[in-house]
């Protein structure tokens, strides 16, 4: 059976190109950027090479602001921490927002529990955007951080990041944030976005797994997270890991080269799936934004049946999706993005996201359209729930 | 969104094979949610079925909810038919109890009474531990439609309900002296259990306190 793969936003298969690319740096040219050799410098010099690559593409000024990580979590939690402890003799106030990755939210938890620092969980809309007269009205004296993702893992939906970055600049806070879903897909040139630190990784991207980067804009006070031999400029210690960063680079400006083109093929597939579950299902809602949401996401709710076993039965066809359950949580609570943006409980436990990529193909989807609304069908038979769609729109 | 985050557990390495097993069903599981049985096969044989007790439990808001209709003979379960929204755990679970209150002769109604979440979990070949809280409602459902018979037949003195059903028995916590908890604004297992102790001494049945805390959660406070 064939697989069908439509959770990239997961994470996502390396390229060819790249897997080519990193396989050299594994046992010809091994050798540790920081040794004084021959074998040492052609490594630092492929490590400098991967870095100018990075700088063009996020329009960066200086190669210090580029900081190797190993994942995005970790430029996270280095963006949050750092920041915290660098500031907090000017503040100890941090804001985000409700919709936030794990990576951020846990992070921020971490602070106020252990640190004694403040922290605003901004609201979003329906659509899951933060107005920006929201954050506004959030910022105090004491703000030292704002962190707002640049889209969302679970809807897709893209903030209005330059217009954020602007107020935090006003009020002279520092601004981050976490880029990994939309560093395949959207302009990530930190002049014109306006921000201070943002977040990258390569898992998202057909890059490898395992390497991230923070960009930290000269001049904004930060501490390093993990101390050592004084890599990176100091701000993040250990070896670097040369053929995960060159795969990284690489893909990074691949996906870059191609945005626009892959956009477009992805959202006449993405629109074909929509159309073909709003035709074929009934009593099904579309989550997010119509309009400012990621080329490659759609994000379902299904009236009456539960989101995992719906996966579950999906998956049974060679079909890998996900779902924002409670099920497939570690909680006992639906996702928290869908719970934020005020869906009532009972939409948010029937919701399926598909996110489609390179290898997605219009045979794909129609195999979607096949199968699912059959898996619907019958397990609607069996659930003793019977909503309808305007019982549940009018709870928002 | 946030309470649920325990900080606490960070300072201990915890239960580090929790996670990476949690997605491993068992045969059992997998065939009973895959070709569930005793369900109704038409519409017509649903809206046909004479039962002598309908029970129900659970909302969609909370994740899950069942329906369970049986017919009794001769103070025995002679078939029964349910419904269930719920994850692959839930609809197996329910699947698994038809089978074990209907097979062979069927099962007395007073022994029905009695089933417990962990007789069915075995009976599916053991659940992913943090799954159980997925399989407590079918009992409930049962025990529900066996009262409603026990109404329909005039033996009222039998109907059993859910207010005294022991949850803790060590702790001797009921489901009412939760319910007390909640009202009371403890909606943390950890402040459930600084009022009651439930759970302490006694952590099997630590998933179906929790379940019972969202909903009377959501019962008393709605869903913020």
């Amino acid at each position: 059976m064939e697989e069908i793969y439509l959770d990239h936003a997961a994470t996502t298969y390396v390229r060819e190109e790249v897997l080519q690319a990193m396989s050299r740096y594994y046992a010809e040219e091994f050798g540790n950027p920081g040794s004084f050799h021959t074998i040492g410098l052609r490594a630092k010099e492929a490590l400098a090479e991967a870095r100018q690559k990075i700088m063009k593409l996020l329009n960066a000024a200086k190669e210090q602001e580029i900081i190797f990580t190993g994942s995005g979590t970790e430029s996270i939690n280095m963006a949050i921490q750092g920041i915290a402890r660098a500031n907090k003799a000017k503040g100890k106030h941090i804001i985000t927002s409700k919709i936030e990755h794990e990576a951020v939210l846990e992070t921020c938890q971490y602070l106020e529990k252990q640190e004694g620092f403040e922290v605003t969980y901004l609201d979003v809309d329906k659509y899951g955007q933060v107005n920006p007269e929201t954050l506004k009205r959030a910022i105090r004296n004491d703000t030292i951080l704002i962190s707002i993702m640049y889209a969302n893992n679970e809807m897709g939906t893209i903030q209005k990041i330059q217009e954020l970055a602007e107020i935090a600049k006003q009020h002279k806070v520092y601004f981050h944030t976490d880029a990994c879903q939309a560093g395949g897909s959207l302009d990530i040139n930190v002049q014109n976005l306006g921000v201070d630190l943002l977040t990258l990784n390569g898992s998202k991207i057909y890059g490898p797994k395992g390497v991230g980067l923070l960009y930290v804009r000269q001049g904004v006070k930060i501490h390093p997270l993990i101390h050592g031999g004084g890599q990176e400029n100091r701000m993040r210690s250990g070896t670097e890991n040369v053929p995960s960063i060159i795969g990284f680079a690489m893909a990074l400006e691949l996906a870059q080269a191609e945005r626009e083109q892959e956009n477009e093929r992805l959202l006449k597939l993405r629109t074909k799936l929509i159309d073909g579950i709003k035709e074929k299902v009934p009593k099904i809602m579309l989550n997010g934004h119509p309009t400012e949401r990621l080329a490659n996401n759609a994000n379902i709710a299904i009236l009456d049946v539960e989101g995992e076993a719906m996966m579950l039965y999906l998956n049974e066809h060679g079909i890998c999706t996900s779902s924002g359950s409670a099920c497939t949580s570690l909680s006992l609570d639906p996702s928290h993005v869908i719970l934020a943006m005020g869906l009532p409980y009972e939409v948010a436990h029937g919701t399926l996201r598909f996110t489609l990529g390179k290898r997605t193909t219009e045979e794909h989807i129609n195999k979607l359209l096949e199968v699912l609304p059959g898996i619907v069908e019958s397990l609607r038979k069996i659930s003793p729930v019977n909503l309808t769609l305007e019982e549940v729109q009018c709870n928002e | 969104m946030s309470e649920t985050i325990k900080i606490e557990q960070s300072e201990t390495l915890g239960d580090v094979s929790a996670g990476s097993k949690a997605w491993f069903y068992t045969d059992i599981v997998k065939d009973h949610f895959f070709n569930p049985r005793n369900l109704f096969k038409t519409n017509e044989e649903a809206e046909g079925y004479q039962y002598d007790g309908m029970g129900m439990v659970g909302s969609p808001a909370c994740g899950d909810m069942m329906k369970i209709w049986i017919k009794v003979k001769d103070d025995r379960i002679q078939d029964c038919k349910w419904q269930t929204f719920g994850c692959a755990s839930a609809i197996a679970s329910t699947s698994m109890m038809s089978v074990m209150i209907s097979e062979n002769e069927g099962m007395k109604v007073e022994e029905a009474m009695k089933l417990k979440p962990m007789d069915i979990v075995k009976r599916l070949g053991d659940l992913p531990t943090r799954k159980f809280h997925c399989s407590v409602l079918g009992d409930k459902a049962l025990r529900a439609a066996i009262n409603d018979h026990y109404e329909k037949t005039g033996q009222k003195e039998k109907v059993e309900t859910e207010k005294v059903r022991m949850i803790d028995h060590i702790a001797k916590v009921t489901d009412h002296d939760i319910e007390e908890a909640v009202l009371e604004g403890a909606v943390t297992l950890e402040a459930v259990q600084k009022k009651t102790k439930v759970g302490i001494g006694n952590k099997s049945c630590i998933p179906e306190v929790e379940q019972l805390i969202r909903f009377y959660k959501e019962k008393f406070y709605g869903n913020d």
